[in-house]
């Protein structure tokens, strides 16, 4: 299995695409610190600025990547291998590399101009979602035969993600705002990473005032240490499930 | 050594395997034909276990394919088509399947040299064209030198030099006992190399013999001939019953 991975990671780090991705993420990540002498803000761009595309770089080059692997992986598994550890290992040395990307582009620059708890925070909030859109890419690969369709899949799934998500949670707040719902709020952003990862940052870094009552109570929650596990948690749990429901579906995908 | 069972499979609606039944033995080049969408390849995967049958069972020298996927040592895989990921290079791709399976040390490079490999070695597989991919891929499936291979379309896009080479290579391997099984549309290639032929048809098995006996039954000598006639007896055969 580190075979595998080892040699996809020497693919990947001569890709062009992850290249350009992380020296983009570097030169927004240190124009927006430079630019504003108020770090706070600068950390708020970013985190505006991983939570729009990360999320969607990341599945849709996964997906692509996944489909264009699936020659090889056939090649793979034609020999004395597990399925399984094929699907991981190819799953690792992808998620691993673009892992590094974020880490190189965001984190460097984060930690050498405003390095913080709330930097760290964000950095690891970045790599989680990296490694939750990656894994709902294979899980996209296994279930779908066609790339063209695993792609539009793909798409749809991070727009949901993305906007579509809290479009509904807005919908549900407005047609239900007469009732005490804060608490099944919290349980609802549970169900989008992104949400999550958002929330979970801006209560870190002392914006919730901003958000009114509600931010009162994400506060009183997620804020807290539980609160903090809870997410992390939760975050943890998005990249884990898509995966081993991958390897249940690949274990009897006919290639 | 690769006993086949009343192997069924269906994708959706389309039968791709209709209760197949082969017995394939060692020291034999077995020519699997058939028009497309016929099952080969699907036989060839099941076989890999990349396919998973519906029903009948597949055994590699008695090990049951579902079971045990230790089984694959014993063969030697050339896909049709070999897509490698684009910023690995020649040298990268051997050695990483070298290193798969670091307990077997004993190589068979006769056709990365006679291929000219190793002066290639550092360039990038998107930078091949589909021949010296082939080349690559056929240098892989010989490696370790298994008792078993499987060849899908080995000779498809090869020049005339390397398609020689790998001819020789397979007689050579079928003359030291091993079993060779190959799918091929160019017949003229397999000339005597094949010693028996697998004809599948619609998923299910049309005949089964060795090249002497066709030969004798339809008086032709080409391979070409001998399969035209049958195909044409065969299809006659099928219709009546």
């Amino acid at each position: 299995m580190r075979t595998i991975i080892k040699y996809i990671l020497k693919d990947l780090l001569r890709n062009k695409v992850i290249l350009i991705y992380t020296l983009i993420l570097a030169i927004l990540a240190v124009s927006v610190l430079q630019l504003d002498a108020n770090p706070a803000k600068g950390l708020m761009s970013l985190l505006n600025l991983t939570l729009l595309f990360v999320p969607i770089i990341t599945i849709l080059f996964a997906t692509i990547y996944f489909f264009n692997a699936s020659e090889f992986i056939e090649l793979l598994l034609s020999q004395p291998v597990r399925r399984s550890k094929v699907l991981l290992a190819v799953f690792g040395g992808l998620a691993l590399s673009l892992s590094l990307a974020y880490a190189v582009g965001i984190g460097l620059p984060l930690f050498f101009l405003v390095s913080g708890t709330e930097s760290l925070l964000l950095a690891v909030t970045g790599i989680l979602l990296t490694l939750i859109f990656t894994s709902l890419a294979l899980l996209i690969f296994v279930l779908t035969k066609d790339k063209t369709k695993g792609i539009g899949i793909a798409i749809v799934t991070a727009l949901f993600f993305t906007l579509l998500f809290d479009g509904l949670l807005i919908g549900f707040i407005y047609s239900f705002g007469e009732y005490p719902i804060d608490e099944a709020v919290v349980g609802l952003i549970a169900l989008n990473p992104v949400d999550l990862g958002r929330v979970f940052l801006l209560l870190h870094m002392d914006a919730a005032a901003l958000m009114g009552y509600s931010g009162a109570l994400f506060k009183k929650f997620l804020g807290s240490g539980w609160g903090s596990v809870y997410a992390i948690g939760c975050l943890v749990f998005w990249v884990l499930l898509p995966l081993l429901a991958s390897v249940r579906v690949f274990r009897r995908k006919d290639l | 050594m690769i006993q086949v069972e009343n192997l069924t499979k269906s994708f959706g609606k389309f039968k791709a395997l209709d209760g197949i039944s082969l017995g394939l033995q060692e020291g034999h080049a077995i020519c699997l034909l058939g028009p497309n969408g016929s099952g080969k390849t699907t036989l060839i995967k099941s076989i890999l276990g990349l396919v998973i049958p519906e029903r009948g069972t597949i055994a590699v020298n008695g090990h049951r394919v579902r079971q045990d996927w230790n089984y694959r040592r014993a063969i030697g895989y050339m896909p049709q088509i070999g897509r490698y990921p684009d910023n690995m290079t020649i040298g990268q791709v051997i050695r990483m399947i070298k290193e798969l399976r670091p307990e077997e040390t004993n190589y068979d490079e006769e056709l990365i040299e006679g291929f000219g490999l190793k002066k290639i070695a550092h360039k990038t597989m998107r930078n091949l064209s589909g021949g010296t991919r082939q080349k690559v891929s056929a240098s892989l499936a010989f490696l370790f030198r298994p008792p078993i291979y499987i060849l899908d379309e080995p000779t498809a896009g090869l020049d005339p030099i390397a398609s020689e080479l790998l001819k020789d290579k397979m007689l050579k391997e079928r003359a030291a006992g091993k079993l060779i099984l190959i799918t091929s549309h160019v017949l003229s290639d397999l000339e005597g190399i094949a010693s028996q032929i697998i004809y599948l048809q619609d998923g299910r098995l049309v005949f089964f013999d060795s090249v002497e006996a066709l030969q004798a039954q339809t008086g032709e000598h080409k391979l070409n001939k001998v399969v035209a006639k049958m195909m044409r007896g065969g299809l006659v055969e099928t219709l009546n019953s």
